[in-house]
């Protein structure tokens, strides 16, 4: 008897302490939080370029995560690429004429996407559209300017 | 004979790919009797927990170092955390949990069975009409898989107090920017979900090698033996493998 309690004990102290590791890990350590966290709307925004932006990416206003890119496609109607953002629900006041553009965290840093918020009295609502985008700045097209523009100044 | 070597080889396999079928039928009516299986989550899971801690600890500790030097050329001390918890959760949490069991639990189950064989006890269990398929292998069996994600955690979480012992409290790294960078690199899905998984596997497989093993050993002091070393060495080799394979498929 005393030593199956031994046994049981050591038993449940081990299962205890691994399911806590875990729960921890998951708290603590990962995204849980804000991926699982309040109800989501989509919204949808159309690029000419999102560069080297992907799924995951966080949805920023004024540099507070508010929202996730959930997908990103290229249309074939519009010719253009489209995002898919899910905003948080307590976000939910962002004005329609709202500007989403693609920025860069630091020099090397990850790509995510800007909302500067507009003036207009209506707001997002699930499933509506950010009309007016800013695409993301390609280093090489920058570089690209900066040469000819630097060769035809001395041309002068 | 080339040809004799290919067919020892497929019968090998064949016979390991029955047990494990027999095993997935006896591991259902196993789940009637819980004590046993509770008995075997004690052997092979509660006395690992301190190699299991101790070891995750050096290797958080370790890592955090590596990844210090390494990320203070570039400016980038600030992405440790994240980096540490990544390389844990993913790879090394599951990876050097499981080669640590196969090592302090796969040989002591190999030995033990052995050791049954070679004393007759699983034949005259079976002269008793009781499953030693049902009685021995099935419990042992999923108390591997239940144990193995737990080792796992702690072992993830040890490495994470030892990445943080370095990061923070010796090269003195902002603790919220240590943390911050964590939950911002870490996905709860393909992540730490998906180190879950991959431990399950390894659990699965390791004590199923070993137990294997162990139940066909030759019933001879030597046989038991030669049973536990080849235990440790396939257990290694199939986990190395599977994690390259899991990995493929995962991410």
């Amino acid at each position: 008897m005393r030593q199956s309690s031994v046994l049981e004990v050591t038993t449940g102290l081990f299962v205890v302490l691994g399911i806590a590791a875990l729960f921890y890990l998951a708290t603590q350590t990962t995204d849980y939080r804000t991926v699982s966290g309040s109800q989501s709307y989509i919204v949808r925004a159309y690029f000419n370029n999102v560069g080297g932006l992907h799924v995951g990416a966080p949805v920023q206003m004024g540099g507070v995560t508010v929202g996730r890119v959930v997908g990103i496609h290229y249309s074939m109607k519009r010719y253009q690429a489209v995002i898919r953002m899910a905003l948080e629900d307590r976000d939910a006041h962002i004005p329609s004429d709202s500007t989403a553009s693609i920025l860069t965290q630091g020099v090397l840093g990850q790509q995510y996407v800007g909302i500067s918020p507009g003036g207009a009295p209506t707001f997002l609502k699930n499933g509506s559209t950010i009309h007016f985008t800013q695409s993301a700045i390609i280093l090489e097209h920058l570089l690209g300017q900066l040469l000819t523009h630097g060769s035809s100044g001395k041309g002068k | 004979m080339p040809i004799r070597l290919i067919l020892d080889f497929l019968a090998a396999v064949g016979q390991r790919a029955w047990f494990f079928g027999a095993t997935c039928v006896a591991a259902p009516r196993a789940l009637r009797r819980p004590a046993l299986i509770v008995e075997q989550v004690f052997f092979v899971g509660s006395v690992s927990v301190i190699l299991i801690g101790v070891g995750g600890l050096f290797v958080g500790l370790v890592l955090a170092l590596q990844f210090y030097t390494a990320l203070s050329r570039f400016g980038a001390t600030s992405s440790l955390g994240g980096l540490v918890a990544l390389a844990l959760l993913r790879e090394l949490g599951p990876v050097l949990t499981a080669l640590l069991f196969a090592g302090r639990a796969g040989t002591s189950l190999a030995s033990e069975l052995g050791l049954m064989r070679a004393t007759r006890q699983i034949d005259a269990m079976e002269v008793m009409a009781v499953d030693p398929m049902r009685r021995i292998v099935a419990p042992r069996f999923l108390a591997g898989i239940v144990s193995m994600p737990l080792l796992a955690g702690i072992f993830s979480a040890m490495g994470i107090l030892g990445a943080y012992l370095v990061g923070v409290k010796m090269m003195g790294l902002d603790p919220g920017v240590f943390w911050s960078s964590m939950q911002h690199e870490v996905s709860f899905h393909s992540d730490f979900v998906n180190g879950l998984i991959k431990s399950a596997v390894f659990g699965a497989a390791c004590t199923l090698i070993a137990v294997y093993e162990g139940f066909h050993a030759r019933p001879s002091a030597e046989g038991v033996g030669q049973a536990t070393t080849r235990s440790v060495v396939i257990s290694s080799m199939a986990i190395l493998a599977l994690d390259f394979i899991l990995t493929a498929f995962m991410y």
